[in-house]
């Protein structure tokens, strides 16, 4: 029942059989395979703009992933699934891992029933034949509206998060404890023309924790971060493990008793982090300084709950509701602060 | 107090425990204040009540004062329990 507003999703993440389609040859049966340079190009190419990598294969997960190391293309695929189980819950398990809608992904392989299987469980997973693997950077979905420095760092930000899955897991105590231990330092700035396409990207890739979905072009994100009635920010993050990169962003228009909220969204990869609120935290505080009422637009979608949650949760309420947007407004009962477990760094 | 309504609030301060590193969590200790509270946690609070329970928080439903505490969120759930769905 989703509607679909945008027509073609653009792909995020793409799944990679091993036999037959990465390289010639089956691993377990003919030992000696042969990698394919035209596919390890169109991986490469899509690395590039920010796609990511991720396998779906039925084998042996020793010794798939001893060959991957040793053809030298390892460290391009996240959370590979080497498991004699369906594809199509390889292909789920991908997208839980890296917390992106299935609906994003690509399915590459040779056999005709393995995509099947993955299209009748996964419709809007996009599946393309290994024959076709070539002609796979030229399909528009594979084709991202911008491709900043955040993207091009992508799957080296992704590893570093698995990086912190495993030390999560490993880890015996509570979040709190565990987010501690992480030594993060968020930065809250006024955004810089660098900024911008990242912004943009931002508006667009994020789903989840956004709390209107308006999306602005680099023009009209430029005019605000000029015009003395708005505020455009951006936030970074980094802990011990490295940079996140630029993960939120918030628009807040400035009127001379009320400032409104316009755009509040986080990348998923930090929804655990408590970003959203700290950042959150910021616009309310700045605005008790300013003496004016706070005041923020919500438009709910079947995926931005977290984001209605955190902003009741902050002590706003509903105060109209017109078309499909709410209008919510802090009751200035408290101030919230920053948590112990991150040092928030705010430039004026 | 009924055995029900006793096995509801061990259920929640046992949820909530995993969350929060103190000892024996009060009935009135506000969880708020005791940790900060991520979008992920709150919402996953949300989820927890629902599931568990199988009640359906409503948007009105998210006051900070139905969740706040074990003590809180025992009457939020019994509340929601003892209301008729209306069909």
């Amino acid at each position: 029942m989703t509607a679909v507003v945008n027509a073609v999703k653009a792909v995020k993440c793409v799944v990679w059989d091993l036999d037959d389609t990465v390289w010639d040859g089956v691993l377990l049966e003919d030992g000696d395979v042969t990698l394919r340079p035209e596919v390890v190009e169109v991986i490469r190419v899509l690395d590039e703009r920010g796609i990511l990598h991720s396998v779906a294969s039925r084998n042996d997960h020793d010794a798939a992933m001893a060959k991957l190391e040793e053809f030298g293309i390892a460290e391009y695929f996240l959370y590979p699934q080497i498991n004699w189980g369906d594809k199509s819950e390889s292909v789920k398990a991908v997208a839980e891992a890296i917390n992106i809608d299935v609906g994003t992904l690509a399915f590459v392989d040779d056999q005709p029933f393995e995509r099947d299987e993955v299209s009748f469980a996964h419709a809007d997973v996009l599946c393309v034949d290994a024959a076709d693997a070539v002609g796979i950077p030229a399909l528009p979905r594979m084709r991202p509206r911008f491709v900043t420095a955040d993207s091009r760092e992508r799957r080296h930000l992704y590893r570093a998060d698995a990086e912190r899955r495993r030390a999560r897991d490993g880890h015996h105590g509570t979040d709190e404890e565990f987010l501690a231990s992480l030594d993060m330092r968020l930065g809250i700035a006024p955004a810089q023309e660098r900024d911008l396409q990242r912004a943009e990207e931002l508006t667009v890739r994020t789903n989840q924790l956004n709390a209107t979905g308006y999306t602005y072009s680099y023009e009209e994100l430029d005019a605000f971060r000029r015009s003395p009635g708005h505020d455009l920010l951006v936030a970074d993050l980094e802990d011990r493990y490295g940079a996140y990169g630029k993960i939120g962003l918030a628009l807040m228009e400035r009127g001379s008793e009320v400032w409104t909220v316009k755009l509040l969204l986080m990348s998923c990869r930090v929804m655990s982090r408590g970003v959203g609120s700290v950042l959150l935290g910021h616009l309310i505080r700045s605005a008790h300084e300013a003496g004016v009422a706070l005041r923020a637009e919500f438009v709910p979608t079947d995926r931005n709950r977290t984001m209605y949650v955190t902003y009741r949760f902050s002590g706003f309420r509903e105060v109209e509701r017109s078309g499909g947007v709410s209008v919510l407004e802090h009751d200035g009962a408290r101030l919230p602060e920053f948590p112990p477990f991150m040092d928030v760094d705010v430039e004026r | 107090m009924s055995t029900n309504e006793k096995d509801n609030r061990a259920r929640i301060a046992a949820y909530l425990s995993r969350f929060f590193p103190v000892q024996d969590l009060g009935d009135d200790d506000d969880i708020f204040e005791l940790g900060f509270v991520s979008s992920m946690f709150a919402m996953q609070l949300v989820s927890f009540v629902e599931h568990e329970f199988g009640i359906t928080v409503e948007n009105e439903d998210l006051e900070l004062e139905h969740f706040r505490s074990v003590g809180a969120l025992d009457a939020f759930v019994t509340r929601k329990l003892s209301v008729p769905v209306p069909r």
